[in-house]
């Protein structure tokens, strides 16, 4: 990743998103999150279920009040927009793609009203011509065909559903795409292809990505940096290479410990590493630091020093 | 075929689907066995048939199903010929099976203790107070922790790979000699997968049952199976033992299938995936149904389906691609350097053992 040049397209600031405010069953799904996304990088979050990473996701999207804190969307806040305009730009920047292909499409309607939806609510067609050939263009950006367009979701395999998802998203040129678990639905041959869509889309558009998923080897696969949360809370981020290389947070070690490989050697050989989440909340304050360069780990101040050293012994600080 | 460790031995078994549109021909001709106290793992996609295929034989298909040739052998005896009553007393008994969803396969009005040993009180004519005493050895067994209080707590008050536990001890309380298990971590967390495969294992080696293990992840089969039998289309186009398919697959579909799964280490711009998708059942096309998508097809596999080429004693595949008259050809980057990993393992354990003599050969055959 070059960071040298990286121009931040959205920062999250000490987020917030708490549900049931102030009642006995209160959640706190996101605890007091900050990271950057550059532009025209993929971000992945990885986390277990009700880790807060899908709460994270549609709080960017703004589905959600934040309980506190700022996002900032190319330097503007999501949450209260000064014009009209802006709210609408931000809605045709930001689009999202969702994980089940069967649920997230509208049974009804036709895969061209579904596709053009966007155009039409932003008027970005001059006339039923144009739209037409829109949506055309557009279905066979994702690799479908023209003719798919009058059909209706149920007519295609979930992997063709996935993209019109796709194509539906695309429709108003969004500068950043959510990806919330695209690809868990679908059968390991067809999730090669859509993840090669996807990246082939970023190269051709200019996209940025943040992909939410629990699969770690195809979350490593098409990051460029990754984030781990758990709890609500982000505890460690840093390049995809450099985080499954070397881990520095104990929480991390113990995700990438758990994942299965397609190799019988290695799974007779595989440490288990375990992971106790008590020390998390002894009431210590921690917080995001930069360890190593640009590999945040959650820590208190009395634990600075035994990442640093840990960074040290995976020579990730050089002298 | 006739092998003493068999305890199972399904035969050409071929069951259809009757639907408006006609009938799907979900699975078309599959035959395997399943040893005694083995892990046989069955991969392959969705609609590729692994599902109806342990549905076939516990006796649960649809009522739209049609099984219209076959047998499934079970202690001598064919399960295909059985009575829904004689299947009954079977299931849950001789043959249990675990569930996708931990969710749904629980019953949310009954207390667990009565629902771990509904079992023992049906096929064992167990009292109730003796049954919830087993049903307690047996939530500890299975890792749940102060089970003497749990036992009187419903469903919704369980995690997700707690539940899954439970859902364990039910299928495992009468120590049946075959365990079904369908897609069992498929709905878990990667840290609650492992901790419940660990679970599976260890229970596997106390009660010694045969373990039918469905999936598509094949990291999980590299972790679980002793053998594996990869399905496509309705019908087993491999199989062989673990290290035999992850190492020196034959089959074009075996390779896309390994190839298009990213491991720790996979890097590049693209993905290696298998184009298009699977056919359409209702009219299965002749010759190979991986055909269309292989990249490796000879102009045979759309005329003639291939029979199963014999690899090794353990190892068959059917492809055209092992007939002798085949063209040669190289198998994905990916793959060979699987075959050259398994080379080295091998030379390896030559090595080892002409240093200390068969020893370890001696330990497998036990």
């Amino acid at each position: 990743m070059d960071y040298e040049n990286a121009e931040k397209i959205l920062e999250v600031k000490h987020l917030k998103q708490y549900f049931n405010v102030g009642k006995a069953d209160e959640v706190r799904a996101v605890d007091d999150i900050s990271f950057d996304i550059y532009k025209g990088e993929t971000f992945g979050l990885v986390g277990e279920s009700g880790s807060g990473k899908t709460t994270t996701g549609r709080a960017i999207i703004h589905l959600y009040e934040p309980t506190s804190g700022e996002i900032l969307f190319d330097g503007k806040n999501v949450d209260n927009f000064t014009s009209k305009e802006d709210r609408h730009k931000f809605h045709q920047d930001m689009q999202m793609i969702f994980q089940d292909p069967y649920a997230s499409l509208n049974p009804r309607m036709k895969v061209k009203d579904i596709v053009a939806e966007g155009i039409d609510i932003n008027h970005l067609a001059k006339d039923d011509a144009d739209r037409t050939n829109q949506v055309e263009t557009l279905l066979e950006t994702v690799g479908l065909n023209k003719d798919h367009s009058s059909r209706y979701p149920h007519e295609f395999s979930g992997g063709q559903r996935q993209r019109i998802g796709i194509a539906r998203a695309l429709a108003v040129h969004p500068k950043f795409v959510i990806a919330d678990e695209p690809i868990s639905a679908l059968d390991v041959s067809i999730q090669a292809q859509v993840v090669n869509l996807m990246k082939k889309l970023q190269r051709e558009q200019d996209l940025t990505y943040l992909f939410i998923a629990h699969d770690l080897s195809m979350v490593k696969y098409i990051s460029d940096r990754i984030g781990v949360m758990h709890y609500g809370r982000m505890l460690e981020i840093a390049d995809a290479d450099e985080i499954y290389a070397h881990p520095l947070h104990d929480y991390t070690k113990s995700l990438l410990s758990a994942v299965p490989v397609p190799d019988p050697e290695f799974e007779r050989t595989r440490q288990e590493i375990h992971y106790d989440a008590k020390n998390e909340n002894d009431g210590k304050e921690r917080h995001l630091v930069e360890i190593a360069p640009h590999h945040y780990v959650r820590a208190a101040d009395d634990e600075i020093e035994m990442y640093k050293q840990r960074a040290h012994e995976a020579s990730l600080i050089k002298d | 075929m006739d092998n003493e460790k068999d305890i199972l031995e399904v035969r050409n078994l071929q069951v259809d689907f009757k639907t408006y549109a006609g009938d799907v021909k979900a699975i078309r001709n599959v035959s395997f066995d399943l040893r005694k106290g083995e892990t046989l793992a069955i991969v392959g996609e969705s609609g590729s048939g692994k599902s109806v295929t342990t549905r076939t034989i516990m006796g649960l298909n649809a009522s739209n199903a049609r099984i219209t040739s076959g047998s499934i052998m079970y202690k001598g005896q064919d399960l295909l010929k059985k009575s829904e009553k004689e299947m009954q007393a079977i299931r849950g008994q001789d043959i249990a099976e675990i569930f996708q969803d931990p969710m749904t396969s629980l019953d949310p009005t009954m207390r667990i203790g009565r629902q771990i040993a509904e079992p023992l009180m049906i096929h064992k004519g167990m009292k109730k107070e003796k049954a919830l005493k087993q049903a307690l050895e047996m939530m500890k067994l299975v890792g749940i922790t102060d089970a003497e209080n749990r036992m009187n707590d419903y469903p919704h008050q369980f995690s997700g790979g707690m539940r899954q536990r439970i859902v364990i001890a039910i299928a495992l309380v009468n120590y049946p000699e075959v365990l079904i298990a369908d897609e069992p971590t498929t709905a878990l967390d990667v840290t609650i997968q492992a901790q419940i495969l660990n679970l599976m294992k260890e229970l596997q080696d106390k009660i010694s049952t045969s373990i039918i293990f469905i999936t598509h992840d094949l990291g999980v089969v590299a972790g679980m199976a002793d053998r594996v039998a990869v399905m496509y289309a309705g019908k087993i186009v491999e199989y062989g033992t673990v290290d035999e398919i992850f190492y020196n697959p034959k089959h074009p579909y075996t390779w896309g299938l390994l190839s298009s799964m990213p491991t720790l280490d996979t890097k590049g711009d693209e993905l290696p995936s298998i184009p298009g998708t699977p056919p359409d059942l209702l009219d299965p096309p002749t010759g190979d149904a991986f055909a269309a998508r292989n990249q490796y097809a000879l102009k045979i596999d759309t005329e003639k389906e291939p029979p199963f080429f014999k690899v090794s004693d353990t190892h068959y595949a059917a492809t055209w691609l092992l007939h002798p008259d085949a063209p040669k050809v190289t198998p994905p980057a990916q793959i060979v350097a699987r075959q050259k990993q398994y080379a080295k393992m091998q030379k390896d354990l030559l090595a080892q053992q002409q240093h200390h003599g068969p020893v370890e050969e001696e330990e497998e055959q036990q």
